[in-house]
């Protein structure tokens, strides 16, 4: 049976019919062209596939797609607004907080998630809230301070 | 830092600027000047490839368009190490142009220059070398032109910002778009035009942070699994439980019922392919198929034995003196053994390829570290003509020297040919742990002796299967000889998995042995390790960065074990020398080690953006604690049991330390490797701070918690 579902998807309303159940990470990638969520470890370990459904950091790869009807979804594409980056963004870029790239799209959305709850987190809260999400070029250190730089910007008001 | 610089698109998957038939290279590449290197005239890089086709094909390197934009062709790929933002300085100050009239096209197959591959930190010391002094050429044939023009002497020229000048008349000048404009210049460079020097530099040596940040920042930055073609098809491998494991049935029933399924089965291959990558995954599900597995009883415990068995072939690296001779003269002698075992280079980016076959070409997307010897392992699996293969610019999301093989690329090409349609295959986790060209397990044994001064007077060494890399030493010793063993041709047959270059290949284990056993020797003579190592080495510029780390760190003299926690390494790699301080604190209950800060000195010549070395050492260190302390691979009969992040960990926020980086200016007015140096001394800078917190030695690595504590048991009875 063909199942139709509506979802908010980097403000804008989003449809998908399906017949047997999809993973959200997929869904993102080949159906709506959003290909900035990475697949990377398939099971939720390493954090790259990293999206915000109602604002809360979800793993888009252990994500069905059924499980998202009537929510707001936001990829790394929807984080600009105007062409403005997001505080975030502009951090990673004012510290060189990347190298491959290839898990910055995960790290950012996860980081905009985590100041969400917690907008003016200490390091240790960031490193706790973060550690799931891995970085094979080692930019941790630089990541913190982006994500510190970031809230301090942002004066403790977080907004998508 | 400019903002607007970063917005500027510079490296993306628009379609090539020149649409090109390789054939027809130099008669397509438009207007302009072009600097070309005839490949018979290679001299820099080292040695002939297998990959020339023949002498007459040309390299470009550059080409200045009528628009006075620069183009800077290079075969090398972007995979983190900041070539991109690199590549362009370099090009830029030795052409007068300013950095922002740069742009780069990095590892198309069509329209950069033949290249090895992307790894052994070759990149700015040999490339970046090259591509400067094609720079310096173009520049002096735009000066000469402009002479004619200005009817001037090309003395009385100078460039700025791609304008060039009449020094003693301001108002006599020329851009170089001007000079260029309808005009097809091809020039040869013969002889090296000589490069600036350093204090000539206006882009070279400043700071920049990544040209490439927004596009990975905004997740416009596209990886080979990016590339969405209509109609094309998910791929998914069906793969044997084992390496060698042999199948003994295959029932591909469950998959053929499936609708929308496309099912390869040629040769080795057998795969399933579907428009949804979720049905793709479960078509494979429903394959059923039995396998015999080898069991040849090896495993992660007894590997060791079994290399050190299987050790026939041994390479004399270096040599002097006499070993006798030298033991006569020690007072203390020591003898240790020091075990390494296989690393996984385990990249976000999962190993994947994009192809599709257009007639009897192929055009493909591969996250490969080898576009150049790629394109020729395809065109040699399809049996097609290596012209009608291409492959195309793109991001690789980390290497480390995973990617200089590209099975998944062929994998990939031959599905597309099969199957007829757009293919992306992405390895799952698994197959990139399983079908990894892992670090290889290694073990080192070292006979050494010192007087009772603290002089060291003897060292025997040798390395079984890590390979040579790292393996001389650095120190004044009179009598020694060094050793890498392994089992000649048939290497590969004595591991259970495929093994290959892991970044700083050998050097980590080789010199994780070297400077463990060193600090062994300056504990036993009770000796400061610093000063022991100072009362050993002659070479000035080790004895630079050793002082400048010890500066940096903080360091006070004591005897180790101090209860500090303070440990050092030192190595030399892709002729960087590198000094590696670390303090930790070891929990004594647990075994768990938190490593607080390392300080790092290291003499790598010109640097050309001092920003990105400075982050590639950050990235050295703190990669380089995963080996150092939690990456580790189980296995039985030739079965992996590590398949994913939740059973390999390599380093996660809550392991990163405070990391300082000085850069030891020597005045070498030549670059050396920035890559891959830093992480050869992670795991001896670590194992030497554990003997200092705790006095209890690591001999194997990882040093995992429950290995500390078996050392700290051992230290106490």
């Amino acid at each position: 049976m063909i199942e139709t579902i509506q979802f908010e998807l980097n403000g804008k309303p989003a449809e998908m019919s399906f017949e047997d159940d999809l993973t959200l990470m997929w869904v993102l990638r080949t159906h709506f062209g959003l290909t900035g969520t990475k697949f990377g470890c398939g099971l939720g370990f390493c954090g790259s596939c990293t999206v915000l459904i109602d604002n809360e950091p979800i793993r888009s790869c252990i994500t069905a797609l059924s499980e998202v009807s009537g929510k707001k979804i936001v990829t790394i594409e929807g984080l600009a607004k105007n062409g403005e980056l997001h505080p975030v963004q502009k951090a990673f870029i004012k510290h060189d907080a990347l190298q491959c790239g290839y898990c910055t799209p995960g790290m950012i959305m996860n980081a905009v998630g985590l100041l969400f709850k917690n907008p003016e987190p200490s390091r240790k809260e960031i490193i706790t809230g973060m550690e799931d999400n891995l970085c094979r070029c080692g930019a941790y250190g630089r990541i913190i301070e982006a994500i510190q730089t970031a809230a301090k910007e942002m004066k403790g008001v977080v907004q998508l | 830092m400019n903002e607007k610089k970063i917005n500027k698109r510079l490296f993306s998957d628009s379609p090539s600027p020149y649409n090109l038939d390789r054939r027809d290279f130099l008669k397509n590449l438009g207007g302009g000047l072009v600097i070309t290197f005839s490949l018979g005239k290679r001299s820099v890089l080292h040695g002939k490839s297998p990959f020339l086709q023949d002498e007459s094909d040309f390299n470009a390197y550059l080409r200045i368009g009528e628009d006075g934009r620069v183009s800077c062709l290079t075969g090398k790929i972007e995979m983190g190490q900041g070539p991109i933002t690199s590549l362009p300085q370099m090009l830029a100050d030795e052409l007068d142009v300013a950095l922002d009239k740069v742009d780069i096209f990095m590892g198309d197959t069509d329209i950069c220059p033949w290249d090895e591959g992307t790894y052994g930190s070759l990149s700015t010391r040999v490339f970046g070398q090259t591509l400067r002094a094609a720079g310096a050429e173009a520049r002096a044939v735009l000066i000469e032109m402009a002479a004619e023009k200005l009817s001037v002497s090309p003395d009385q020229l100078t460039v700025t910002d791609g304008v060039i000048y009449d020094v003693s008349d301001k108002t006599k000048k020329i851009s170089y778009a001007e000079l260029t404009k309808g005009k097809k210049i091809t020039r040869s460079l013969d002889k090296k035009p000589p490069l600036k020097k350093a204090s000539e530099f206006k882009v070279m040596g400043k700071s920049l942070n990544r040209v490439d940040a927004f596009e990975k920042v905004t997740g416009a930055a596209k990886y080979s699994a990016d590339i969405q073609l209509p109609g094309m098809l998910y791929a998914r491998i069906l793969r044997p439980p084992a390496l060698g494991a042999k199948r003994t049935s295959l029932d591909l029933s469950g998959a053929e019922e499936m609708d929308g399924v496309t099912i390869i089965n040629e040769d080795d291959l057998v795969a399933v392919l579907h428009e949804l990558p979720d049905m793709a995954d479960i078509a494979l599900a429903k394959i059923k198929a039995e396998y015999e597995v080898e069991e040849t009883g090896i495993n992660h415990k007894n590997i060791f034995e079994h290399l050190v068995k299987s050790g026939t072939d041994s390479w004399e690296v270096a040599k002097n003196g006499s070993l006798e001779t030298g033991e006569e003269m020690s007072g203390l002698l020591f003898e240790e053994e020091y075990l390494d075992g296989y690393v996984a280079h385990a990249p976000i980016e999962n190993h994947t390829a994009t192809a599709v076959m257009e007639g009897d070409h192929i055009t493909m997307w591969s996250s490969s570290q080898t576009p150049y010897p790629t394109k020729s392992d395809i065109a040699e699996a399809l049996g097609l003509p290596e012209e009608n293969v291409h492959l195309k610019q793109i991001f690789v999301g980390g290497g480390f020297g995973g990617k200089i093989y590209s099975p998944h690329a062929i994998e990939a090409a031959r599905l597309a040919k099969l199957s007829g349609k757009p293919v992306q295959l992405a390895w799952t986790r698994k197959e990139e742990f399983q079908y990894d060209y892992l670090r290889p397990a290694a073990v080192v044994k070292i006979k050494s002796g010192i007087t009772k001064a603290g002089k060291i007077t003897s060292w025997d060494y040798n390395v079984y299967f890590a390979g040579s890399r790292g393996s001389a030493h650095f120190y004044d010793i009179p009598h020694h000889r060094t050793l890498s063993t392994s089992a000649g041709r048939d290497t590969w047959k004595v591991h259970p998995f495929y093994t290959g270059a892991w970044r700083a290949p050998a050097n980590n284990t080789n010199t994780f042995a070297r400077e463990s056993q060193i600090d062994i020797m300056a504990a036993k003579a009770g000796i400061d390790p610093v000063e022991f190592r100072l009362k050993n080495l002659k070479d000035e510029k080790m004895i630079g960065v050793l002082k400048a780390a010890a500066d940096n760190f903080g360091w006070t003299p004591g005897k180790g074990p101090s209860g500090r926690g303070y440990g050092i390494a030192l190595g030399i790699d892709a002729g960087t020398w590198v000094a590696v301080i670390a303090e930790v604190e070891v929990n004594q209950s647990t075994g768990h080690v938190q490593v607080k800060r390392f300080s790092c000195a290291q003499d790598m010549g010109l640097v050309v953006n001092p920003q990105g070395a400075i982050l590639q050492v950050e990235g050295c260190l703190i990669m380089g604690l995963g080996y150092a302390l939690t990456e580790d691979i189980e296995f039985e009969n030739g079965k992996m049991f590590t398949q994913n992040f939740d059973t390999y960990t390599f380093t996660r926020f809550s392991m990163v330390p405070e990391v300082n980086v000085v850069l030891v200016d020597s005045k070498d007015p030549n670059p050396h490797g920035g890559g891959e140096p830093a992480i050869i001394c992670a795991g001896g800078a670590v194992g030497n701070a554990i003997f200092d917190a705790t006095g209890a030695r690591l001999y194997q690595m990882p040093m995992t918690p429950e290995r500390v504590l078996e050392a700290i048991r051992k230290e106490k009875t």
